[in-house]
């Protein structure tokens, strides 16, 4: 029985494997990057979170909002974990629309800590509109919304090519090859020394590219540094009570002549 | 039942037995005479019942912070994710207990198929079992319309135009469905609405599924009645306890280790994109659980017959006490129909395979062939090698050796060696 099993697994196994590439988008496979915060204890580079930050302040938000996070959580611990002093100044360096007041007016007021990010546009509409009628998408999750998660982000921001010969494009297309279809309405914001980064870091592409990305990683899973750590006690707790409980059921078992 | 009468110590505690008879229930559940050469396959009840409990008590906390309108849904999902204190892990240990919940569940229903569990006397409950796994896709299916992301708006989408290809009332009892003409927001109202309710459904068919079994009792390995109690029963608790107890605790750390380090690997990235009607994801795909039978419906150029026959593909389950005609309970002792079984697990899981792949091409061909085989399974397979079978000698109990005492000295004692 078992030999007969193994056999038919076998087979099934090299159809799959044979089937495989038959079915391939149109789409080269994203770059793997080492991030810091991969595997099972994985943590962000604070740093990193910093600078990227930086560039989506300086570079991604003037089209792409950011509405689930608020100003609170660059100073959270597990994020870029800003001075209580650096958040306030951030929240505060935007312009928020509150109100109505007891006049029923709305009226603009420097950010505070606990506001949501300010988006670009109003609205998706008016976004698209900005944009030759592509939405910027919302970049609060944007990572756990693509397959191939942060390589695939990263790879977007340094695909941009010439186009090969034989493609044409649209205007206000531009040619990504790690993007599906190769075809992106994103125009490719970053160039060396774009920015200028607080702390002196050399803000090359594949720099800013990189730590942009781990900003949008880490605002897309603001927990995963508690995530990692609680699992770890938690897998430790349960392979402690698993091997009492164990050796529990082996005691209790010996009572009688059957092997549990 | 054989169980001794239950006589409570005190005053008291007899004075209440004697109204409402939950201490006898009690001692009735701890004395329950289990067959002790039960093997870790049978742990997966208990695992399911605490499978069940985490989703409830998970779900009702969800649900407090849950906004269920198209507007706000997906929002609130990522306010739960960031805002609410541990929100992230009930809700990680909500949808990755949804895919456990299946897992346990698959391996139940496969333990029954390969064992003879669903076979007379047992067939009542075969059937609450499969009511309860009806109502768990139904429920499942509700649950990830919920986050009304790109995969919850064009999975419900996708499942509720299957009505459509009902003739004549079709169209009408899909709008009624949606409380409007298309998933919209009235949809995702009273999906919400039927996502609570199902699980305390489910729970009321556990109570009589548990009922059930505790009839006849349980089947075991061997799939021979033994008489009870006896030398071949332990008595529930302690010895199933701690077993149960012990096999939930590896289950339990497969399970961690999805919420805490890959809770997302088992769903769809673009549920991650807010539900938007006017962009159809390139691939529509269920839930892997589901995925077996959407290949099943695919199969089929005809909607309506991809229909009845993914509908069928489940219904049949519920004659297969009687299509299995083999007098033998377990496939230890049924050399041919323990090959036909574990075809039957490799063609599901091919299936499965192929749910997830676009229908077209090889595909398509392998989801067409998987789909006639199933039934194949069931209509002819089952029959026909239950009256041609020469079976092998069946032990008189789990803990004497077997009837012809002759060629095949010690199956029972093999087995119990292996259990």
């Amino acid at each position: 029985m078992k030999k007969f099993n193994l056999s038919i697994n076998k087979i099934i196994i090299v159809l799959f494997l044979s089937i495989k590439p038959l079915y391939s988008a149109e789409m080269t496979d994203p770059i793997k990057v080492d991030w810091s915060f991969k595997g099972l204890t994985g943590t962000f580079d604070r740093a990193s979170l910093q600078r990227g930050f930086q560039v989506y302040k300086e570079v991604c938000s003037s089209c792409h909002s950011m509405q689930y996070l608020s100003y609170r959580n660059l100073g959270e611990s597990g994020g870029p974990e800003f001075s209580e002093a650096e958040v306030k100044a951030i929240a505060a360096s935007f312009e928020v629309t509150d109100g109505p007041d007891s006049q029923g007016e709305m009226f603009t007021r420097p950010g505070r800590p606990s506001d949501t990010f300010v988006s670009p546009h109003p609205n998706k509409e008016a976004a698209a509109a900005a944009n030759g009628g592509a939405y910027p998408p919302d970049m609060s999750v944007l990572v756990k919304a693509r397959k191939g998660g942060a390589n695939y982000i990263y790879s977007v921001l340094v695909g941009y090519e010439d186009p090969p010969p034989g493609v044409t494009l649209d205007q206000g297309v531009y040619y990504n090859k790690y993007m599906i279809g190769n075809k992106i309405k994103m125009p490719n914001n970053l160039e060396d020394g774009l920015i200028e980064y607080a702390d002196g870091t050399v803000s090359t592409v594949d720099q800013m590219a990189k730590d942009v990305t781990t900003f949008l990683a880490w605002a897309a899973e603001p927990e995963l540094e508690e995530r990692h750590r609680t699992g770890v006690k938690v897998i430790i707790y349960l392979l402690l009570l698993t091997t009492l409980v164990y050796l529990s059921m082996k005691k209790i078992w010996s009572r009688i002549d059957t092997e549990v | 039942m054989s169980d001794q009468e239950y006589i409570p110590k005190s005053k008291a505690a007899k004075w209440f037995n004697d109204r409402l008879p939950l201490l006898t229930l009690g001692a009735h559940l701890t004395d329950y005479p289990t067959p002790k050469n039960l093997n870790y396959w049978w742990t997966f009840g208990g695992i399911l019942t605490f499978c069940l409990i985490t989703q409830i008590v998970t779900g009702i906390v969800l649900a407090m912070h849950y906004v269920a309108h198209a507007d706000l849904a997906f929002g609130s999902v990522e306010h739960i994710m960031r805002n609410v204190n541990y929100g992230w892990l009930i809700r990680y240990i909500h949808s990755n207990g949804a895919s456990m919940f299946f897992l346990a569940v698959y391996i139940h229903i496969f333990r029954s198929l390969f064992y003879g569990s669903y076979k007379s006397p047992r067939e009542i409950i075969w059937i609450l079992g499969l009511m309860i796994y009806l109502l768990m896709m139904a429920a499942a299916f509700l649950g990830y319309v919920l986050p009304w992301g790109q995969m919850s708006f064009w999975g419900a989408t996708v499942i509720t135009n299957l009505f459509s290809a009902i003739p004549l009332v079709g169209e009408s009892i899909t709008t009624w469905l949606w409380g409007a003409y298309s998933v919209d927001n009235p949809t995702l109202n009273r999906f919400f609405s039927l996502h609570y309710l199902f699980p305390f459904l489910i729970l009321g068919l556990v109570v009589l599924h548990i009922w059930a079994l505790h009839i006849p009792g349980n089947n075991n390995p061997v799939g021979i009645d033994i008489k009870k109690p006896s030398k071949d029963t332990v008595p529930f608790h302690p010895y199933i306890t701690i077993k149960d107890a012990f096999a939930l605790l590896v289950f339990m750390i497969i399970f961690a280790g999805f919420v805490f380090f890959t809770p997302n690997v088992l769903g769809h990235s673009d549920n991650y994109i807010p539900a938007n009607p006017l962009v159809t994801p390139a691939h529509i795909v269920p839930e892997w659980y589901l995925l077996p039978f959407y290949a099943i419906l695919r199969s089929v150029p005809d909607k309506l017959g991809g229909v009845i026959l993914m509908f069928s593909a489940i219904f049949i389950l519920f004659i297969l006490p009687w299509l299995d005609t083999s007098k033998v309970r377990s496939a230890v002792f049924r050399p041919i129909y323990r090959q036909f079984f574990w075809i039957l697990v490799i063609d599901v899981l091919m299936l499965g395979y192929v749910g997830a792949m676009p229908a077209e091409g090889v595909y398509l061909v392998l989801a067409r062939v998987g789909t006639i085989y199933y039934f194949l399974h069931f209509i002819v397979v089952l029959p026909v090698v239950g009256l041609l079978e020469k079976t092998d000698p069946i032990p008189m109990s789990i803990s004497e050796p077997v009837m012809t005492g002759g060629a095949e000295p010690s199956l029972a004692r093999k087995l119990n060696e292996k259990v």
